[in-house]
């Protein structure tokens, strides 16, 4: 069920996400130390290919990670097997990709 | 509770998934083992009770039972160290079919055995001199501390993930290919890391140590996992996966 192509899928994006990950925690602390409203937020962000970027691998790790982790559970807990499993882990992989990205093509280009 | 006095012993009874617990009251004695009251209510109150035994003494691994839901290798388990309230429930290992009463289907454990590639891989003949060991080297200890498994199956049935996924290779199957992983007299070391790297492999285990809390040698199969895992990871990176 995880074999280890998938397992150093997740690990690697758990790499990944990492630094991502403390990026954006200090990225919040120091964004809303004057408050935080979405003229703010946009102001940083559109035409900021930079954030872009941080943000748009971010989101790519996520659905990896998410996807292989849900994948297991969806295994164990929720007994599904052969090609619905796949069709499972495809879906929701694809699904946080293009919502995420989605986001973040809406913060920069928007 | 003293020499004389009866426990109250429930016991699995039944074909297959179809049974029920049978009670039976035993005499408690000293120093009494829980494969000894197996025994006793053999011979003295259902002789055909049927369970699986040998050595009686730690080695042979073929007596493991859940005991009041855990498993346990019955012949070195102390009945006072394991009954509740007086009372004893012995079933079969749990995670392995039934056969008859107490007696499990061991076909699927050792097959993992096999599909983990627990066999070792000579690389020289007995014409060839014995090869040296170092028994100070990192991996000789590495397979040394894995070493000692007696087959007993106690952690495939504690395991919750072989419990879920039924194709998982479990604790025993991969302990075992980790100590041959680490035998320098061994052939076969890529072989087997692709052969514990399937859609049952090592990265499906989540480290609960299930396996590590009741082994009766006391070994950590999640070490010797965690082994598999490292080395895999290394042989992917190498392109050798």
């Amino acid at each position: 069920m995880i074999s280890l192509p998938l397992y150093m899928a997740q690990r690697i994006s758990a790499l990944i996400m990492v630094p991502l990950v403390f990026g954006h925690l200090a990225l919040m602390i120091h964004a809303i130390r004057g408050g935080l409203t979405a003229e703010e937020i946009l102001g940083r962000t559109q035409g900021n290919l930079g954030w872009a970027a941080f943000y748009g691998l971010f989101v790519l790790a996520v659905s990896v990670h998410a996807a292989i982790g849900l994948r297991a559970i969806a295994f164990e807990w929720g007994g599904l097997r052969g090609h619905a499993l796949d069709l499972a882990t495809w879906a929701i992989g694809v699904g946080l990709l293009v919502m995420g990205l989605r986001a973040v093509g809406a913060v920069t280009w928007g | 509770m003293v020499n004389g006095d009866l426990m109250e012993v429930s016991v699995w009874r039944g074909k297959g998934s179809v049974g029920a617990f049978q009670r039976f009251g035993v005499p408690v004695q000293e120093s009494q083992t829980v494969l000894d009251v197996v025994t006793w209510i053999q011979q003295n109150a259902e002789p055909g009770l049927a369970y699986r035994f040998s050595c009686r003494v730690g080695m042979c691994g073929s007596c493991a039972m859940m005991v009041n839901d855990v498993p346990r290798w019955t012949c070195r388990t102390h009945v006072g160290k394991v009954i509740h309230d007086g009372q004893l429930r012995i079933a079969p290992l749990r995670n392995l079919p039934v056969i008859r009463d107490l007696a499990t289907d061991m076909t699927e454990f050792f097959d993992k055995w096999t599909a983990a590639m627990g066999r070792h891989a000579p690389t020289a003949s007995r014409a060839d001199p014995v090869a040296p060991v170092d028994p100070a080297s990192a991996s000789r200890q590495a397979a040394d501390a894995a070493i000692e498994c007696i087959n007993c199956a106690v952690c495939y049935a504690a395991c919750d993930v072989v419990a879920h996924n039924p194709e998982y290779l479990g604790p025993a199957a991969l302990n075992r290919a980790w100590t041959l992983v680490n035998d320098t007299r061994d052939g076969a070391r890529a072989e087997r890391l692709r052969a514990v790297s399937g859609g049952g492999g090592c990265h499906n285990c989540h480290s609960h140590q299930n396996c590590a809390q009741y082994c009766p040698n006391e070994l950590v199969p999640t070490a010797s996992i965690a082994g598999l895992k490292r080395e895999t990871a290394r042989a992917w990176w190498k392109g050798t996966a």
